[in-house]
């Protein structure tokens, strides 16, 4: 026979069995706290997260398209004093005859500053944005990457695909980026040799360098020394620090 | 004394609410790793610095200096979850029609105010308020309203190219990412006068968020 409870016999139940449930329920977020932190690095990224960027590259990434440009803004807004955050790699002096190394699949060469001058200049003033969370008006000029795969007929793997990656490296190979494809085709991608209307200064990359405002500063790498094509993922200097490989804006 | 239990909370608002404080922490101090990085906003009257977001010795106390990356990668994967949950919660006050006890009426805006000057203990007597009073109406609106602000704001800076609209309609990439800022000090605040309050208002509140349940007197 079920006896009555009294009303302080309900409390008594309900408020423990509330509790109990309370206490089994926290195990959720910090179970997943747990697992997340003990799981293995994925290039210095705990793997849940890595995974969870990727996911977020790949959603984001379908966003993207050379209809989404940078905004951009008159050269009299732009800034005379550019900042300077990372010297790696520009530490060894510039030949004299310097080049760029060019790998495409079987075809290898090299190629001058002066034949890329040659090439139709553009030039963008855009909001230069680094990870760190600062942002910069700055002023570029160059040749759009994309003006160079078609002119020297790089970059395309058969008659109808391109290579999904573009890799770069600085020639002491001391820093190197990883893109992808759709990002170094898109219209505002330039290989840079001006800046504020006059050649590099070293700190800035001289004698050329990147400039791609679709992803976060450090993918502009400068001194370009090597680029190469690939369908995997290129080195990327700051993703092994555990990074965002995309680095998407 | 008779008792009777007089229920408050419904089980699912209170999965939401705790589901929240820990995803909401951890966005806040992943964003304190992000924000570490450049942290340069600063409360000024000219050139006198009231306050500075933050002296060193907070990220130190806190153990906050030095890990961009791994703040970021907490965050953007955090975010679905902060997210999910919001968008749920509010879908749930809707259908459940919770919201009329939490959506401000005509009059709280100035009722918020006497129950404000009442828990100072500057007024003696307060009329009735319902589950919520009044400066909760407007003050747990509010913080759903700017739970989705920060949502708004933190993609106006996580893709200010690909969502350039909104990064434009929000003032800008610099300005997206100061409101998105001062949205997270607003939490912060709200969190402190909430635990105060929490503390004020006793074991008997306090356990409701826990139990779904009050005991009150029988009358």
């Amino acid at each position: 026979m079920k006896e009555e409870l009294t009303t302080d016999q309900q409390i008594r139940r309900k408020t423990v069995k509330a509790f109990v449930g309370f206490g089994i329920a926290s195990l959720i977020p910090l179970g997943l706290w747990k697992w997340v932190n003990s799981s293995p690095r994925l290039n210095n990224a705990l793997a849940p997260l890595r995974k969870t960027l990727e996911f977020n590259e790949k959603l984001t990434g379908k966003l993207l398209s050379n209809s989404h440009l940078a905004p951009t803004f008159p050269v009299s807004q732009a800034q005379k004093k550019v900042r300077v955050n990372g010297g790696v790699g520009l530490l060894d002096s510039i030949e004299k005859n310097y080049k760029v190394k060019i790998e495409s699949g079987d075809l290898k060469f090299e190629v001058a500053l002066d034949e890329l001058k040659a090439l139709p200049k553009h030039e963008i003033v855009f909001e230069f944005k680094c990870i760190e969370g600062w942002s910069q008006i700055q002023h570029w000029g160059g040749v759009r990457f994309v003006d160079v795969m078609n002119h020297y007929k790089i970059g395309q793997k058969d008659a109808e695909n391109l290579y999904e990656y573009v890799g770069m490296e600085t020639p002491d190979d001391k820093y190197y980026v990883g893109v992808d494809m759709p990002s170094m085709v898109h219209p505002q991608t330039i290989l840079a040799y001006e800046m504020n209307g006059k050649p590099l200064l070293k700190k800035h990359g001289s004698p050329l360098r990147l400039i791609i405002p679709v992803k976060y500063g450090y993918k502009s790498l400068k001194k370009i020394g090597v680029i190469k094509f690939s369908d995997t993922r290129p080195k990327d200097y700051w993703a092994l620090f555990g990074y965002d490989y995309f680095a998407g804006l | 004394m008779i008792k009777k239990i007089v229920h408050k909370h419904p089980l699912a608002l209170r999965w939401f609410h705790w589901l929240n404080f820990p995803l909401l922490f951890v966005m806040i101090w992943s964003g304190m790793l992000i924000y570490w990085a450049n942290d340069i906003y600063k409360i000024k009257i000219g050139e006198t610095v009231l306050f500075n977001f933050f002296p060193e010795s907070v990220y130190a106390f806190f153990g906050l200096s030095g890990q961009l990356a791994k703040g970021m990668a907490w965050h953007f994967a955090m975010m679905w979850l902060f997210t999910i949950n919001g968008i749920l919660y509010v879908l749930y006050t809707m259908i459940s029609g919770e919201w009329r006890l939490i959506l401000p009426t005509k009059n709280s805006f100035k009722e918020a105010w006497q129950v404000v000057l009442y828990d100072l203990g500057m007024k003696k007597i307060l009329h009735a308020q319902e589950k919520y009073n009044a400066a909760q109406r407007v003050i747990y609106t509010l913080v759903i309203v700017m739970g989705f602000g920060s949502i708004l704001t933190g993609w106006a800076i996580f893709r200010p190219i690909q969502i350039s609209w909104l990064t434009t309609i929000l003032g800008g990439y610099e300005a997206a990412r100061l409101e998105h800022f001062v949205l997270t000090i607003i939490f912060m605040l709200f969190f402190i006068v909430h635990i105060l309050q929490v503390i004020k208002a006793g074991w008997n509140n306090f356990q409701s968020i826990i139990t779904g349940f009050e005991v009150k007197e029988k009358s």
